[in-house]
């Protein structure tokens, strides 16, 4: 074989396997989206959305504890973690800029964006759980919100430093102060990415387990007491879902369905805002 | 007067971000104390937990976290890579479009839910195919690596598709194959960018709980086999937690969250400040 001959086999095999690495990787996917909505499908009635949980064997058994308290959860969430990130955004955009000091809390932040989120539970368990002596609501509302502040400042950040500096000018010479500026000018020019990073914030907290197993920790009952522990879809899930009860299993993958829906709509509702703001 | 207000809460906000970092550690450092007192350097060489002795060592679960991590990787990295030069090099557009949207789809789908799938779907297929319970560290790793997979492909896409096309195209006039620019060319120009994709896969991974929750099997013992079930930190965080008594479980358990925390975050630091860093500059 020339070497010619051996370079073109060689192409051949490499651009072969990658092709075949992409296949393997799309299977994949659609297995684990087929059984998704398989069996989630399969499980959904409207039982779910009127009882709340039963022990296993009881025909009016639903997830309506769960759904409620999921929405409590990540609703108390976004109003403590949303105005937060989006001050501490317009502090880097609009205050801090190219300081030492915004840099830093840039990167500390990205880094906390991946920061295993079942120790932000372990912190909030400390700091929370434990004075309060019991499991509740805010425990879990409050570790959610460590997990969204990240994810919104960044979003607020870049996209606040999106807007024309020629704007705030313009203001400033009409004789604006500076937060009338930021208020009327700034968040108007970025609202759509604002907003796109507070539904992505609020969809990558809406399938958090790990930080609710010991905060809100999980009830079978419905609830709207904050200070008592909050049933949550995820963590209904993770019990369901091990459980050796076939019909406690089967709302599992109810719920599964459900959250899964929920959180691509909330995906795919943020993408749609940020592309037709930006086409404008 | 308005002014001032508002721009001491957005510092005041901005603060809080690294005051909350800082708690974090102090916190959780604080909350280990006993637990460091107890046992010293024994709690990460020694692999006895027994809460009921009230002896505590952490080696079998930070074990598991390396090594489910490491065999996450060792699968994923290679079929990752394949993914990306597939996308950035050989797929048609419309190809593309359908991978992008299948990546988020992938990325929206919480991490309990790959558990789920893991348990009933693909923990049968390797107990048929390796024998065993199924449960244990081969499962743990491959369901990992799936849910990193598509991230890491997306990333190393991204800085492939970075390279000029003006180099490709005076090594194809060089008569290169395909394969020539791509371990020529394109991946010595995006290695920074690939690299630090890789690293930052690493620390979702090490920190992972609910995919691997279902699969590992938590039990406190250092593997002999690849098939044997085992624990790591954040399973043995998730299954012990809410259920811990005596102040000493307590304590073992947030210096396994202190240890799982400084891992991710020194794995993330490095992405970030070396390999990422120097990507955005070479650009």
């Amino acid at each position: 074989m020339t070497a010619v001959q051996k370079r073109v086999l060689v192409n051949k095999i490499v651009l072969g396997l990658s092709t075949l690495s992409a296949v393997i990787a799309i299977a994949f996917l659609f297995w684990i989206l087929g059984v998704l909505v398989m069996k989630g499908v399969g499980a959904l009635n409207w039982n779910i959305f009127i009882f709340e949980g039963s022990p296993p064997g009881y025909e009016e058994s639903g997830l309506k504890h769960a759904l409620v308290g999921q929405a409590i959860l990540v609703g108390l969430a976004t109003v403590i973690g949303v105005p937060l990130g989006i001050l501490a955004g317009t502090y880097l955009s609009e205050y801090g800029k190219n300081s030492k000091l915004a840099h830093l809390i840039r990167d500390i932040s990205d880094i906390m964006m991946s920061a295993p989120s079942i120790v932000i539970g372990a912190f909030v368990y400390a700091v929370v759980v434990m004075p309060m002596g019991h499991f509740s609501a805010w425990a879990g509302s409050i570790a959610l919100a460590i997990i969204m502040i990240p994810i919104i400042l960044r979003t607020t950040d870049d996209m606040l430093q999106l807007v024309p500096g020629t704007l705030r000018e313009a203001a400033f010479a009409l004789g604006a102060p500076k937060y009338k500026v930021i208020m009327d000018v700034v968040y108007r020019g970025a609202k759509a990415g604002i907003l796109t990073g507070v539904l992505l914030g609020i969809a990558r907290v809406g399938g958090e387990t790990a930080p609710l197993l010991f905060t809100s920790f999980n009830d079978n009952f419905f609830t709207t007491n904050l200070n008592d522990a909050m049933p949550s879809l995820t963590v209904t899930m993770f019990n369901y879902a091990i459980s050796p009860y076939d019909d406690w299993q089967q709302l599992g993958w109810a719920a599964a369905f459900i959250l899964s829906m929920f959180i691509l709509g909330l995906n795919i509702v943020g993408r749609l805002i940020l592309f037709f703001g930006k086409r404008k | 007067m308005i002014d001032k207000i508002f721009s001491n809460l957005t510092r005041f906000s901005a603060l809080l971000i690294l005051v909350i970092v800082a708690w974090i550690f102090v916190e959780l450092f604080n909350q280990s104390l006993e637990a460091i007192h107890a046992f010293g350097f024994d709690f990460i060489t020694k692999d006895e937990w027994a809460p009921n002795l009230e002896k505590f060592g952490a080696y079998a679960a930070i074990f598991g976290s390396v090594a489910s991590t490491f065999l996450a990787m060792l699968f994923a990295i290679p079929v990752a890579i394949g993914v990306a030069i597939f996308l950035s090099e050989i797929a048609h557009d419309k190809i593309k479009g359908f991978f992008g949207v299948s990546v988020e789809l992938l990325a929206a789908i919480p991490s309990v839910i790959y558990g789920m799938w893991g348990l009933f779907y693909f923990v049968p297929i390797i107990r048929d195919i390796f024998g065993g319970m199924g449960i244990g560290l081969l499962s743990a790793g491959i369901v990992l690596s799936i849910m990193i997979l598509p991230f890491m492909a997306a990333v190393t896409r991204d800085a492939m598709n970075t390279t000029p096309d003006i180099l490709k195209e005076s090594a194809y006039a060089l008569g290169g194959t395909q394969w020539d620019v791509i371990k020529d060319v394109i991946i010595p120009y995006a290695r920074a960018g690939i690299i630090g994709s890789i690293i930052l896969a690493l620390g979702r991974a090490i920190g992972e709980t609910m995919a691997v929750t279902f699969v590992m099997g938590n039990v406190h013992h250092t593997p002999k086999a690849i098939t044997d079930p085992t624990t790591s930190i954040p399973v043995t965080l998730a299954n012990e937690f809410a259920e811990a008594d005596g102040s000493l479980y307590f304590s073992s358990l947030f210096e396994l969250a202190l240890i799982l925390l400084v891992m991710s975050f020194v794995v993330i630091a490095v992405a970030k400040f070396y390999f990422l860093r120097k990507e955005r500059r070479g650009v």
